[in-house]
């Protein structure tokens, strides 16, 4: 266990220091009368030692992609190669204050610019706004574009928004914040959308479908330009959740399949790092006709100078204060002239060569829901585990931990029992591939000769399970 | 460069263990017209030498703020960040972890998010702190969306001395659930408090004010709004800059019921705008409508101390089109930094810094007073506006003599005072204002 900053504290101890003042010290109850807070807010004094301690003694009780595989699926952990990191805190990118005037940050609209255009040419899309800050930020771009589409055609009936009942959390969640009354299109037998039960679901109330594809069960949409024709037919949109775009990229592009508007998480795709939860980006690319609605300001060039362009004339205002995570911009741009077209489309070959590659391996242990070529990932299950030894999904993930591998996602998506959603991602050797099928070998060896072993799981982390219970029936939210 | 590692005979191998011989038959699934059939038009590959050079170039067509004394703020500032910072936020560790979703693996990142909680709680005095908003102005949008769902009303307040960005914002995330805002107009830089308080009545979910306001001034009719809008049950939502409330009153102190604000000061580069963190906390009757992830404190099986992300029926995830946010990324490396910051700064460091951030806009006011300018007198903290004839200009000016000057305002520049510049840079600064004003 360690000890928590505020527990370090020892009053007096100090890590910090200004240079002398060279201006006179000014009376604060004169200049902040009424203002002022009664005493110093409640913050940790701890010396440097002790705070670089202290911090570096938490980053080993935690686990990222630099300290093993990580097969979380639908998150894309694949590896962030360092020299982005390195650039991305160059002075001349991030010592940039987002007002300077533009003569004075050229390179960095360049940068945004070109960007732009690479995710263009990835996707097949006209524009792209790299505003919004995650991949959620991005899909309530994408809901707000849709909306502000047929309320600018006058058309105010389209309030029903469809996702498939295998989609993302967030999809509904965006959908819902936009004031849109959602609607499930189910899964057929294959696991892909229900062209059938689309159809029936089509009105002049339908805004538009949100849909990955690859869907989160890691299978090609086939459909997909039937379902462009039966969403446009019935006068709506096609939204591309690019979650899952590591799985196409290079060989099909969203923009060809007949989606409008797409969201990219650059935090999975292009390989930026996930920092513990974000930051990410989620630029949102549209085609021609919407282009006028996207959030202020774009990036333009005029007389061979970059500009910031507000003229953007029925844009839907800003969703985020300036002009999104630059910083993470910067890292996508230099992974994306890395690998250059070619190597994008290896990064994916090799992404679905992987997954496919578990999912041979592991159909001998564990049912996969949807046993089939599938794409960066698959969903398998311990529905056998479960049935025959009372070993669950959230058992074998923690086993996992035993054997030095962060888990898979669980339970999702909703419509597989006991899910296990798998991706590997391309940066895995073979040998890394080959550890992690032998240790889900092994863990359903252990389910049914010893599984409280299993279920006990993990006895070889930093600590054992927790109780969940207890913190969300009596949170404690702070260091009191 | 290239970061696939499997070399081409061992994809051969890995093929032929499938029965397959070809990397494309992995591709049948994609309709045949749907196959791109071409190389993806973005250049050749470049290897890392290649790549440190474009970057370099690209970098260097910028002039950055550590060449140049920098009086831009508007709601990013160039404060001073400590080398420790930096320092934590390259352990790779805490920077390639995905959200600490598997609590055993993960006790290193939910600790620190859950002082970062707690920091943030004790610099606005709330009970309750999330793990992070994408920025201070989508912060303080959710905080209106919030006020809406737990009050069920449908009217925000916002004061027109918020940051225009933040209402920006606040307008498209509005326009979205059918929110309806009314700004509240501003003179001389405060705004209309008898406006607002004659505006809210049973319909208004919250009242919405930024301190120090966007001009820099300390707004003087927080406790007059407060009184009013708890009167009809309604919300207090105030916007602060973390810096200021090493000595100004804090959110609780003026009885908000939600603080949030943009982060970015708390160890985190400018970088253009972002990744920024907003933070958002608030008091512990709207625990459970709170935005974004939530760090709690437990016990493993063993009893022993131990961290989790909880309370996620809230969260998307979980709850799909019933939770409270879509939010699932947000910007917990920069929480992060923003905890290492204040570990580092403490208490009195905090203290020391939002002191001469005042100290210095003090000594530029006066001497911008002496010299004749036209300046509001108004309390303010560590930036304010300077009326000039010719904003544009004077900024080419300074920029000629190597300083980033104001944010311009139409007919003014609004400078601020960060513990970085000294008297050196505000005197060569007046002096070239004093030049074109003149």
């Amino acid at each position: 266990m360690s000890k928590l900053i505020f527990e370090r504290s020892v009053p007096g101890s100090s890590a910090f220091s200004l240079p002398e003042g060279d201006v006179p010290s000014v009376e604060l109850q004169d200049s902040l009368q009424g203002f002022l807070r009664e005493s110093d807010p409640p913050l940790p004094e701890v010396s440097e030692v002790e705070v670089v301690r202290h911090f570096t003694e938490l980053s080993t009780k935690a686990f990222g992609v630099d300290s093993g595989m990580y097969p979380l699926g639908s998150c894309t952990m694949k590896y962030n190669p360092k020299i982005n990191e390195w650039a991305a805190r160059l002075p001349g990118i991030a010592g940039l204050h987002p007002d300077q005037p533009e003569e004075t940050v050229q390179g960095a609209l360049e940068l945004m610019y070109e960007l732009e255009q690479m995710l263009c040419e990835i996707t097949g899309m006209n524009r792209y706004t790299l505003q919004p800050a995650s991949g959620a930020h991005g899909e309530m771009t994408g809901a707000s574009l849709i909306k502000a589409y047929h309320e600018q055609r006058q058309d105010f009936r389209r309030k029903k928004m469809v996702v498939p009942d295998s989609s993302h959390g967030t999809n509904p969640a965006t959908a819902h914040m936009l004031g849109f009354e959602l609607v499930e299109v189910r899964s057929n037998e294959r696991g892909l959308v229900d062209v059938d039960d689309l159809c029936s679901l089509m009105s002049d109330e339908i805004a538009g479908l949100m849909l990955t594809n690859p869907n989160t069960l890691g299978l090609f949409e086939e459909e997909i330009l039937e379902i462009s024709k039966v969403v446009h037919e019935a006068g709506g949109l096609l939204y591309y959740d690019g979650a899952n775009l590591n799985a196409v990229m290079g060989v099909a592009r969203p923009g060809d399949m007949g989606f409008d508007i797409v969201h990219l998480n650059l935090h999975k795709t292009f390989g930026t790092p996930h920092g513990g939860g974000g930051p990410g980006a989620g630029p949102v690319g549209v085609k021609e006709f919407l282009v006028d609605l996207l959030p202020i300001p774009l990036v333009g060039k005029k007389d061979g100078q970059y500009c910031l362009d507000y003229d953007v004339p029925h844009s839907i205002g800003k969703v985020q204060s300036f002009y999104g995570n630059f910083g993470v911009m910067a890292k996508a741009y230099a992974y994306i002239k890395a690998l250059g077209g070619k190597g994008i489309r290896e990064a994916c070959r090799h992404a679905v060569l992987n997954a496919n590659y578990l999912r041979h391996n592991l159909s001998d242990f564990y049912e996969i829901t949807y046993d089939r070529l599938c794409k960066h990932e698959f969903v398998a299950s311990a529905v056998r585990q479960k049935k025959e030894c009372g070993v669950t999904a959230l058992d074998v993930a923690k086993r996992l931990i035993d054997y030095g591998y962060h888990p898979p996602t669980i339970y999702f998506p909703l419509i597989v029992d006991e899910g296990l959603m798998i991706e590997p991602t391309e940066t895995e050797t073979k040998e890394r591939l080959d550890g992690f099928i032998e240790a889900m070998q092994e863990i359903a060896k252990e389910a049914k000769e010893n599984p409280e072993l299993v279920k006990e799981a993990p006895t070889n982390a930093p600590i054992r399970r927790v109780d969940e219970v207890t913190a969300a029936r009596r949170p404690i939210l702070k260091w009191k | 460069m290239a970061y696939t590692p499997n070399p081409p005979q061992v994809v051969r191998e890995m093929l032929g263990s499938m029965g397959l011989r070809d990397i494309n038959e992995l591709f049948i699934d994609i309709p045949e017209e749907l196959h791109l059939n071409r190389e993806l038009d973005l250049g050749e590959s470049l290897s890392e030498l290649e790549l440190r050079k474009k970057m370099n170039e690209l970098a260097r067509k910028n002039v950055s703020i550590d060449d140049c004394p920098c009086f831009l703020g508007a709601g990013a500032y160039d404060h001073y960040i400590p080398a420790v910072v930096e320092h934590v936020l390259s352990r790779s560790e805490f920077v390639t972890a995905y959200t600490p979703y598997q609590a055993e693996l993960s006790q290193g990142v939910l600790q620190s998010i859950f002082e970062y909680q707690s920091m943030i709680c004790s610099l606005t005095g709330m009970e309750v702190c999330n793990a992070s908003m994408l920025d201070g102005g989508s912060s303080l949008a959710e905080a209106c969306s919030l006020a809406v769902d737990a009050t069920r009303r449908k009217k925000i307040l916002a004061a027109g001395t918020i940051n225009p960005r933040y209402l920006k914002v606040l307008h498209t995330y509005a326009h979205g659930k059918g929110i309806e805002v009314a700004t509240i107009p501003d003179h001389d830089g405060l705004f209309d408090a008898d406006e607002m308080i004659k505006m809210i009545d049973k319909d208004t979910a919250a009242a919405v004010i930024q301190f120090p306001n966007f001009y820099g001034f300390l707004e003087p009719e927080i406790e007059k709004i407060e009184a009013a809008v708890h009167k009809v049950k309604g919300l207090l939502i105030i916007a602060v800059d973390p810096i200021s409330l090493g000595i100004l009153k804090s959110p609780a102190d003026w009885g908000a019921d939600i603080a949030v604000g943009e982060g970015q000061s708390l160890g985190n580069p400018l970088s253009f705008g972002g990744p920024y963190l907003g933070f958002f906390a608030a008091n512990k009757k709207l625990m459970r409508r709170v935005p974004g992830r939530l760090v709690g404190e437990t016990k493993d099986l063993d009893g022993k101390r131990a961290f989790v992300l909880t309370l996620q029926a809230r969260e998307q995830h979980i709850r799909r089109e019933k939770a409270s946010s879509n939010i699932c990324s947000n910007e917990a490396l920069c929480a992060l930094a923003a905890a290492v910051y204040l570990s580092i700064v403490g208490p009195k460091g905090l203290r020391s810094i939002a002191v001469r951030c005042h100290e210095l806009a003090c000594y530029a006011r006066s001497r911008l007073q002496d010299a004749g300018f036209s300046l509001y007198q108004v309390p303010f903290f560590k930036e304010f506006p300077v009326r000039l004839s010719d904003p544009l200009a004077a900024n080419s000016a300074l920029l000629k003599e190597g300083i980033i000057g104001g944010y311009e305002l139409g007919d003014a520049l609004l400078f601020a005072f960060t513990e970085k510049r000294t008297k050196k840079e505000i005197d060569k600064m007046v002096d070239v204002l004093k030049g074109v004003q003149a």
